[in-house]
């Protein structure tokens, strides 16, 4: 393009006009949708007039709700993108047999199944519960915040910037092509020197900075801010989950920032730690990165535990059973989620002493996950059940997740992984887990916890229909692939010779096309109760009877989150509470002390997305130039001491009149 | 919204915070801390470049444990480490941490020495040649004739 | 787990009239206290299980020469002594700049920090020669995979102390302009976990790589 190639490496690095790929048509129908959808976004919202609010009200806020929120917005757009991945892929194997190649070639569909699983773990299931957390914990605890507003903000536009890493991937050049986890020496400069593993690299590295510190706040929060009376043992259970997630979060992920961070130096200045030559070994990577990825997965499924144990008692109206051995499950699981990585690669050649190590501690470890599906089942047990939406997604956790469970155990037999290593059983073991586990979880507790946040229930119609076609999808979808994989059929394959095969992929498609519907229907879940909000008001505070002290403020809650620190006696506070008469105050209201918002996350955020993409595309100047902004901005940050400030007692006053009035006309 | 001087401490509850002093120094503490350090660093030292012990292995061991033993010094001189931190918080991360290195130490040393015994080509005349790695990108230094490492 | 209340008041510190429990805080006597210094501990926590991957990949990858050089043949321990002691002091002098702190001299903690400040500037300088010294030997971090680990262990240390230098100096700056306040001493306590951290982490490099490396 320019006449100077020396000129052009200095200002594009290796970026070149060809790294567009306008040749691709099946990215060129991706960017015109996502132009046009931007573009009604962007219209929408200059229409409306709702930059202002966005900004100030959201944006900027450090208020551990609204950041709970957007936390769960994000994923839930990722999970478009991370969906679509799967339908080509779906699409391409339930096609492509013989001498029909299909319409992915192995290159795009590479880059898809690498997608796929990063954007699923790292930009849907983190967000999701790192979401749902944010939101929930402080008003649990009877806090008005989390231990530090400000990281909290930070955080969350870490984890964007990272999103917008992976999606730029898109439009600009490509991504890794290596799976989700990109093991060297494939991920490594000699296998993969263009920019998709450095997308990658980059994309998580950011992204983990928000977890880690998200992590160490919810720690501090739920240590230090419980309201007084709450012991640990009275915790609510999702509470418990949370502090144990978050622990996990803490413990695990500086192995990730410190394996990826030897894989960028092989790639950028050419050590050898996981080279094949001058003595690097790449099984070190997959060991180190396995230590992450194990207690990964439990990161993503303890909440989801948390989430279901709330919702049994809540309609099952009873108070959960076994709530010690609840909580003592929890923990062991957090402690021996440390001693089973091994059994992601039984099949390196540890030999048997090594594989029957982790067989047996990957074995055990089912043991307290089953005491917590006992537990619930004695909670229903004589209960007097509800089968709202949230209920309807725990049952249907129960009975999937359990034989994802059973899957798991089987797997651990190393003689058989050795058969099922890799094949498509795997895929659809995890899959049974993680959607069956973590997304109905998720999807429980956004239905939960939707008219807390935004005060309406959502649409129980679609809201249950949302349910069945995830709950049936799932199992079209993902029972062909446990067959096929005990055929031998192997993961990551986007061609077969075998065309007795076929009926298995297409049934699996037809169950893709399902949970497409269920996702739909989840939108139209949103839209139309957003519509009919009147009529689904929660005007109390506590649409489901709940127990736990969130549902005893207003539906929003105030910014404050209580006018008066709650007092707890017992398990369960605010249904303590109402069973012994508890009246809300009335008067007495004091000023309150709050976290000014900030713009300075979102800056540090953007600048990171240009960091990382000067990076990524070896343009230095941009590199040295955004990264001392970045230690620029962060340190002017330190000197502003003015972070804080006080809602006034007749605002307080007025907000919780309005509150007793909004009772009284319901009575 | 009247805004309150930077040094009025606001945490989430949005209430004025009375910050718990952390553990305490005094002088004495401090050097006798240091001190402890000094010796427990120069014995290792003196031990290696002098090669008193004349056994490697026992010489290995013991400084190790001198190590240790210093670590501990930092923590309790230092560091302030105690049971009563943050309501016993503070060392029970401190443990959890502690097992979570060892884990990954001991883990990752036992499971690669298996890998490695068992999958790296043996040293008798056997072995393929390794693929030359091609030289990429920034930095990557030009491939060294091959020699097979054989691990311990 | 600890099954005792960590908040500042149990219920019964809030009783009503007659026995009747009490709900809320009407006085809003429950302060919860600051969260700061756990944080921080927890923060040195993760970064401590960073160090551990390291030492881990030192560990198992430390021994690769490719028949390059190894640590007989590069580590000076002389020099690993004196940069270690440079360290050591600088931890003393950090502890007797909090001792100052605590008594509210604001000088005279100023003056240890300043001192503290150029102990790790010694050391980073030590270390920085040494590496020059490397490289120009012919032991690049890309020669083999014992020296990518030995650079990346050492250096990652490094680049914790001068961070912590960088830190040092922008509060002592911030004090000076506003004095030993609260959230300043908050800050210089957090900086003292840091750097006496730096010192433990150094004392299982000296040992783990420098001493154990040439036996």
């Amino acid at each position: 393009m320019f006449s100077n190639p020396d000129l052009q490496k200095l200002l594009f690095g290796r970026l070149t006009l060809d790294a567009i790929p306008l040749h691709e048509p099946i990215l060129l129908v991706t960017f015109a949708m996502v132009g046009l959808g931007g573009l009604v976004v962007l219209g929408g919202l200059t229409y409306f007039r709702l930059w202002g609010p966005l900004w100030r009200d959201w944006f900027t806020s450090v208020d551990h709700k609204k950041i709970g929120i957007m936390y769960i917005v994000l994923a839930l757009v990722m999970l478009l993108r991370g969906f679509a991945d799967a339908l080509m892929m779906r699409a391409q194997q339930a096609m492509a047999f013989g001498d029909v190649e299909g319409y992915l070639p192995p290159h795009h569909y590479d880059q898809i199944f690498t997608a796929h699983g990063v954007i699923m773990i790292f930009f849907v299931a983190m967000p999701l519960v790192t979401g749902l957390m944010n939101f929930v914990v402080p008003l649990q605890i009877g806090a008005r915040d989390v231990a530090f507003p400000f990281l909290n903000n930070f955080s969350f536009w870490m984890t964007v910037a990272g999103a917008i890493t992976v999606m730029a991937s898109l439009f600009v050049g490509e991504f890794a092509r290596t799976g989700w986890l990109a093991y060297p020496p494939l991920s490594g400069p000699a296998m993969s020197p263009g920019v998709g593993v450095d997308y990658y690299i980059w994309a998580l590295q950011i992204a983990g900075i928000g977890t880690l510190l998200s992590g160490i706040n919810l720690i501090a929060t739920i240590v230090k801010m419980r309201a007084p009376g709450m012991g640990m043992m009275r915790m609510p259970i999702f509470t418990w989950t949370a502090l144990c997630t978050n622990i996990l979060i803490v413990a695990a992920f500086p192995i990730l920032t410190a394996v990826l961070a030897m894989l960028s130096l092989d790639r950028y200045v050419g050590t050898h730690f996981f080279s094949n030559d001058l003595g690097g070994n790449p099984m070190m990577y997959v060991n180190l990165i396995w230590i992450w990825g194990h207690p990964e997965v439990y990161i993503l499924i303890l909440p989801a535990f948390g989430v279901f144990s709330e919702i049994t008692a809540t309609f099952s109206r009873k108070r959960l059973f076994g709530y010690a051995s609840m909580v003592y499950a929890t923990v062991v699981i957090t402690i021996l989620s440390y001693l089973v990585w091994l059994h992601h690669f039984f099949t390196m050649g540890s030999g048997a002493s090594v594989n029957s190590f982790f067989g047996i501690t990957t074995m055990i470890i089912s043991i307290p996950t089953g005491a917590k599906i006992f537990n619930w089942l004695f909670t229903m047990y004589k209960g007097r059940i509800d089968f709202d939406v949230p209920m309807l997604w725990t049952i249907g956790f129960m009975v999937t997740f359990t034989i994802g469970g059973m899957t798991g155990v089987l797997l651990a037999v190393p003689p058989a992984d050795f058969v099922l290593h890799n094949s498509l059983f795997l895929i659809a073991h995890f899959h049974n887990v993680i959607i069956g586990g973590v997304l109905f979880g998720m999807l429980a507790g956004i239905t939960y916890w939707f008219p807390k946040a935004f005060g309406y229930k959502l649409d129980p119609f679609w809201g249950k229909t949302s349910f069945w076609f995830w709950l049936t999808g799932f199992w079209f979808a993902f029972m062909p692939l446990y067959i096929l994989g005990l055929m031998g059929v192997t993961r990551r394959v986007q061609h077969f010779d075998d065309p007795s095969l076929q009926i298995w992929f297409v049934i699996a498609a037809f169950g893709a096309f399902l949970i497409l519907l269920g996702i739909a229907s989840f939108a139209v879940t949103l839209v139309v109760s957003f519509l009919k909000r009147e009529e689904l008001r929660d005007v109390t505070g506590d649409p489901w009877n709940g127990r736990t002290l969130e549902w005893a403020t207003s539906s929003p809650p105030p910014d404050y989150n209580f006018a008066f620190t709650p007092v707890v006696h017992d398990h369960d506070a605010w249904w303590d509470m109402k069973k012994r008469g508890y009246t809300r105050p009335l008067s007495g209201f004091q000023k309150i002390h709050m976290p000014r918002s900030t713009a300075t996350g979102l800056i540090l955020g953007v600048l990171s997305i240009v960091f990382s993409f000067a990076m990524i595309w070896y343009i230095w100047w941009l590199a040295a130039l955004t990264f001392v902004a970045l230690t620029v901005v962060t340190i002017g940050h330190t000197f502003n001491y003015a972070r804080d400030f006080y809602i006034p007692v007749d605002e307080v006053v007025r907000t919780e009149n309005a509150r007793t009035a909004l009772l009284a006309e319901r009575v | 919204m009247s805004a309150t001087s930077g040094d009025v401490d606001v945490r989430g509850s949005g209430r004025e915070v009375h910050e718990e002093p952390g553990g305490h120094g005094s002088f004495r503490g401090y050097m006798t801390g240091f001190l402890l350090s000094v010796v427990l660093t120069a014995i290792p030292f003196w031990l290696v470049m002098a090669d008193v012990l004349g056994n490697p292995r026992l010489t290995g061991i013991v400084v190790m444990g001198f190590a240790v033993v210093q670590i501990v010094v930092h923590m309790v001189y230092f560091l302030h480490m105690n049971t009563k931190s943050e309501g016993g918080w503070t060392i029970l991360a401190l443990i959890f941490t502690l097992t979570l290195v060892l884990i990954t130490l001991v883990g990752s040393v036992w499971v690669m020495y298996h890998l490695d015994t068992n999958m790296m080509p043996a040293d008798h005349g056997m072995h393929m040649p390794a693929p030359q790695s091609v030289p990429v990108e920034p930095g990557t230094a030009a491939p060294a004739p091959h020699q097979h490492q054989h691990q311990h | 787990m600890a099954a005792h209340s960590t908040a500042a008041f149990t219920a019964d510190d809030f009783k009503g009239p007659g026995d009747t429990p009490v709900f809320h805080d009407a006085e809003g006597k429950h302060h919860p206290e600051g969260g700061t210094m756990l944080g921080f501990w927890l923060y040195l926590m993760s970064d401590c299980l960073i160090f551990a991957a390291l030492f881990a990949v030192y560990a198992v990858l430390g021994r690769n020469y490719a028949a390059g050089p190894s640590p007989k043949d590069l580590f000076d321990l002389k020099l690993v002594a004196l940069n270690t002691s440079m360290l050591l002091f600088s931890s003393i002098t950090y502890g007797f700049a909090m001792l100052a702190m605590e008594k509210e001299s604001q000088g005279r903690m100023q003056l240890w920090l300043a001192v503290t400040g150029l102990f790790g500037l010694c050391f980073i300088g030590l270390e920085l020669y040494e590496f020059q010294h490397l490289i120009h030997e012919g032991a690049t971090p890309q020669r083999s995979a014992f020296l990518s680990a030995f650079f990346t262990l050492v250096g990652t240390h490094g680049l914790h102390v001068s961070l912590g230098i960088v830190w040092l100096v922008i509060l002592m700056v911030q004090v000076q302009m506003r004095g030993l306040g609260t959230e300043n001493k908050r800050r210089l306590m957090c900086l003292s976990m840091f750097w006496h951290f730096l010192d433990v982490v150094w004392i299982g490099v000296f040992t783990f790589v420098y001493l154990m490396g040439v036996l």
